[in-house]
C-alpha cells in the first residue's frame, strides 16, 4: 500500500466520519465545524486525484465562505435548537431504512458498472500532461475558451444570489436613528442659528 | 490500488448520509441545507473521479459549476431563513404553512 492509498483511505474515513456527525451532532456549532472537517477531507481527496484547483477553491468558496456564512447564522440567530431535537428518534428507524435501502441501489450500481468501449474517444477536452501544462492552467484554458458561456452564466447566477440574499434580509429599521446624508447637505448655515440679543434680568 | 470504485463508493457514502439527515432532522432547516450541501460535495467527488479516471478535464470544470450553484443556493436558503426566523421566531419547517402549501 503505497503513500497515496494510505491518503485516501485517511481522507476518506475522516470525510464520512465527520459527515456522519454533522447529521447526529446535538450542537449545531459543531455540526458546522464537522462540515468543515468533511470539506477539508474532500478538498484532500481532490488533491490526490490531481484536481488542485477544484481542491483549492473547494477550501476557499465552502470554508471561507458557505461556512462561514452558516456559522454567522447558527450563531447569530437566537434559535432553540433543543425544540427542534424533540421527535430525531421517532424517524431514526425511517432514515435508516431509507439510507441502507438507497445504499444498496447504489452499491448495486457501482458493482455492476463497466467503461464502455467508445468511452475514451466521446471525452471533450482531454487531460494534457500535467508536467508540461500544469491542472489550473488547462482549467483556464478550458474555461475561458470553450466554456466561455456558462462561465458567465455561472457569474450572473452568483450576481442574482447576492442580489437576492440582500433584498431578502435588508429591512429600514424604524427604532434607529440614522444620519440622513442629504439632509445634512441641504442644511444652511444661515437658518442654522439665531442670536437673540437678552437684556439682563429678563430672561427670553 | 485505489481505483474509481474507491471514490465512487465515498461518494455514495455520502449521498446516502446526506439523504438520512434531511429524514433524521425533518424540523431544523439548517441541518437540511447542511444535508444538501454533503449531496452536492458527494456530486463533486463523482465528478472529479470521473474526469481523472477517464482523463476528461470537463469534469473538474463542471464541478466549478456545481461549486458555484451550491454556493448561491446556502446564500438564498439562509437568507430566506433569516427572514423566517423574523416573522415567525422559530425555524421549524412544519411552521412554513403561510401559503397553505
Amino acid at each position: 500500500m503505497s503513500i497515496a492509498d494510505l491518503a485516501f483511505y485517511a481522507f476518506a474515513i475522516m470525510g464520512v466520519s465527520a459527515a456522519v456527525l454533522v447529521v447526529m451532532s446535538r450542537n449545531m456549532v459543531h455540526a458546522v465545524l464537522w462540515l468543515i472537517l468533511t470539506f477539508l477531507s474532500s478538498a484532500g481527496l481532490f488533491v490526490l486525484l490531481g484536481a488542485e484547483f477544484v481542491a483549492m477553491l473547494l477550501i476557499i468558496v465552502y470554508v471561507g465562505a458557505v461556512a462561514v456564512l452558516f456559522l454567522f447564522v447558527v450563531m447569530m440567530l437566537d434559535v432553540d435548537f433543543e425544540a427542534l431535537k424533540g421527535e430525531v428518534a421517532r424517524y431514526m428507524p425511517l432514515a435508516l431504512l431509507m439510507g441502507i435501502i438507497i445504499l444498496l441501489q447504489l452499491s448495486l450500481g457501482i458493482g455492476a458498472w463497466i467503461e464502455a468501449d467508445t468511452a475514451r474517444e466521446l471525452r471533450q477536452a482531454v487531460t494534457p500532461d500535467p508536467l508540461q501544462i500544469e491542472n489550473t492552467r488547462a482549467l483556464g484554458l478550458l474555461i475561458y475558451d470553450k466554456y466561455l458561456y456558462l462561465f458567465q452564466i455561472a457569474g450572473l447566477i452568483l450576481l442574482v444570489a447576492m442580489i437576492g440574499a440582500i433584498v431578502l434580509t435588508l429591512r429600514e429599521r424604524k427604532d434607529v436613528k440614522r444620519q440622513n446624508v442629504l439632509h445634512q447637505m441641504w442644511r444652511d448655515p444661515a437658518e442654522a442659528m439665531e442670536l437673540k440679543d437678552v437684556k439682563p434680568g429678563q430672561g427670553l | 490500488m485505489v481505483g474509481i470504485e474507491h471514490y465512487l463508493t465515498v461518494s455514495a457514502l455520502l449521498l446516502v448520509i446526506g439523504i438520512f439527515g434531511i429524514f433524521l432532522n425533518r424540523k431544523n432547516v439548517i441541518v437540511i441545507l447542511m444535508s444538501i450541501e454533503l449531496m452536492l460535495l458527494s456530486v463533486n467527488i463523482n465528478l472529479v473521479a470521473f474526469s481523472h479516471f477517464l482523463g476528461d478535464l470537463t469534469g473538474q470544470v463542471f464541478t466549478m459549476f456545481v461549486l458555484t450553484v451550491a454556493a448561491a443556493e446556502a446564500a438564498i436558503g439562509l437568507a430566506i431563513l433569516v427572514t423566517f426566523f423574523r416573522t415567525r421566531g422559530t425555524i421549524d419547517v412544519e411552521d412554513v404553512n403561510v401559503m397553505k402549501g
